[in-house]
């Protein structure tokens, strides 16, 4: 197995908004490593020319028409919110 | 008519009883009901279970019947759901804690066609948390039995949804399928799991785990009540714009009226090392069957199947990445107690909300995402799915179909595979290259192995041909009688 392209796992974690413990860190490293080295040997295969797909079938952009319909009502899009007030979905304080 | 107890039979023998007046949708679901009762704390595949509302619905579904009003083959059919598809006022977990308390408030569209359609909509199924694995391991809620061999996994990530269904507590269910989650667990629990092509099924209200992979489908007992579900499930829905406008026949009609010889496709990549010689050998015999019956078989070459799994690997937790930012823990969903500031609530909710696989997609697909990475891992991924579709499209030029063992082994012990993700991803790599293709495939049992465990086949189709796909099933299935044995449980 090549030598996987290093995994910043501090960097990686920030940019996934994930709090991870030191143990979560080192386990993680090490399998996502694992996981990496197997990937590499994408590098492999041949893609001069070819086309990326991002989805199986072309898609082309679907328009729909700009009609005002009924929609959640206040208290059910408010029913899974963590904490609330007033209607308004209660947050920590972010600005100083 | 089938002599097997109620929770062992079909839509077909089910439905035929209740429209003879010979069983009513409320004693069939109280038969359903009684049934999960049993086997559930053995089995564990319900995430909830709401036995009034099952019962309520059993009653209209009746009163529609005297009215003359009934819907059809699936008025009364008691239904499981997967925890990833939304039903109205009820749970819907993902298996995961992230959303242990979160109350759906809208239905999904298939969860609106099956009501339509009259089904009992009676459980939430237990799954691999977001859909991610292939064990039912990774529930947050603990996993799923096999129910031939209750030390084993079902298969997953729909492990809940054919684990009820061999078990008896469902006459059919839904799962959905990413990279295999619908066939493999099909295939370890010994009945009929279909992955339909991309597009035929709205995605609107399914938990979203990779976008460009996701497909719903139904497992049933036979082939005959798959098309029966199939039929009740698909088509286009403005409200996903990557929903396919397309004619959907009578799928149950048409398995009698399409009968081959087909010609069918055998990729040699699929029969290599690491194929368990027990299920090879199933396998190869249903292979003689359909030569047996006439029909053309060919080896054909997928060149770029070894590339699947790492390919699979990189889009999937990409778009994984992508789509599970929403938990946030502001709008819905688990909220830490424990948080100085905006970015903890993010850090800590999502850390205390996700389990091991999913932090560990996220932070994969993050990766494969971030700047210097992005053109080495996801790019090329997506160059090397461009080519992996074309090796299928390429096969089709000479065949109707393809053959395939559905999973290289067949049910694991719980635990053998869990501390080892590269292992446990090795499970698919005869199920991904269909959905990096978008293809239509089945799996359908064809033997059991000396221990007595299920053994599943898979055919691949082509695009939007579900109902070619179902009826060479169902000319095998018809000669062969493994759907009528049933887990001594």
């Amino acid at each position: 197995m090549s030598q996987p392209a290093e995994l910043n796992i501090d960097r990686v974690a920030e940019l996934s908004r994930l709090a991870l413990t030191p143990e979560e860190k080192t386990r993680f490293s090490a399998q996502l490593g694992s996981i990496l080295g197997h990937i590499e040997q994408l590098a492999k295969v041949d893609v001069t020319g070819i086309e990326p797909t991002a989805h199986a079938f072309p898609l082309n952009n679907v328009w729909a028409t700009d009609l005002a319909q009924p929609a959640l009502a206040v208290s059910a899009a408010l029913r899974n919110a963590p904490v609330q007030r007033d209607q308004m979905i209660v947050v920590p304080k972010v600005v100083d | 008519m089938s002599s097997a107890p109620l929770h062992f039979q079909t839509i077909a023998e089910l439905s035929a009883k209740i429209a003879a007046g010979q069983l009513s949708a409320v004693e069939l679901t109280q038969a359903i009901i009684a049934r999960t009762k049993a086997v559930e704390p053995r089995v564990h595949a319900f995430n909830s279970f709401d036995e009034a509302d099952a019962l309520a619905q059993a009653v209209a579904s009746d009163g529609r019947r005297s009215a003359g009003q009934s819907a059809g083959a699936l008025d009364g059919i008691p239904v499981g759901l997967k925890d990833v598809i939304a039903v109205a006022g009820q749970p819907l977990t993902a298996s995961s804690k992230m959303l242990a308390n979160f109350v759906s408030p809208y239905d999904a569209t298939v969860t609106q066609k099956l009501q339509r359609a009259g089904a009992v909509l009676h459980g939430r199924l237990n799954c691999d948390e977001f859909a991610m694995g292939s064990s039912t391991e990774n529930s947050a809620f603990g996993p799923t039995s096999n129910p031939w061999d209750l030390t084993r996994t079902p298969g997953g990530s729909s492990g809940g949804s054919a684990a009820a269904l061999a078990a008896g507590a469902a006459v059919a269910t839904l799962g959905s399928d990413t990279g295999g989650s619908i066939r493999q667990p099909a295939a370890l629990c010994g009945i009929v799991g279909l992955k339909p092509t991309y597009g035929l099924i709205s995605r609107y209200g399914l938990i979203a785990y990779a976008s460009s992979l996701d497909q719903i489908g139904p497992f049933g007992r036979t082939v005959e009540d798959t098309a029966i579900m199939l039929g009740a499930i698909a088509g286009h829905d403005p409200k996903d714009s990557t929903s396919f406008n397309t004619t959907i026949p009578d799928y149950r009609a048409e398995l009698k009226t399409r009968r081959g010889p087909w010609k069918l496709g055998i990729p040699k990549e699929y029969f290599g090392a690491g194929l368990d010689p027990e299920v090879g050998a199933a396998v190869e015999k249903a292979i003689a069957f359909y030569r047996a019956q006439g029909c053309e078989i060919r080896e054909v070459s997928l060149p770029h199947t070894q590339y699947c799994l790492d390919t699979y690997y990189i889009i999937a937790t990409a778009e994984a990445s992508s789509n599970l930012a929403r938990y946030d823990g502001i709008r819905y969903g688990h909220r830490t107690r424990d948080a100085k500031d905006l970015l903890d609530v993010y850090q800590k909710s999502r850390a205390e909300g996700f389990g091991d696989e999913v932090k560990r997609r996220i932070i994969l697909g993050t990766y494969v995402l971030s700047s210097g990475y992005y053109d080495a891992y996801y790019l090329r991924a997506q160059k090397v799915r461009t080519l992996i579709r074309q090796d299928f499209l390429n096969a089709y030029r000479e065949v109707d179909a393809l053959i395939t063992p559905t999973s290289p082994i067949p049910a694991f012990k719980l635990g053998e595979k869990s501390a080892d993700p590269l292992a446990m991803y090795l499970c698919d790599i005869y199920t991904i290259g269909v959905n990096l293709a978008g293809l239509p495939a089945l799996s359908l049992p064809c033997g059991f192995t000396a221990s007595g465990l299920p053994i599943g086949l898979q055919l691949i189709g082509q695009p939007f041909r579900e109902a070619d796909l179902l009826a060479t099933a169902h000319a095998y299935e018809q000669a062969h009688g493994w759907n009528t044995q049933f887990p001594s449980l």
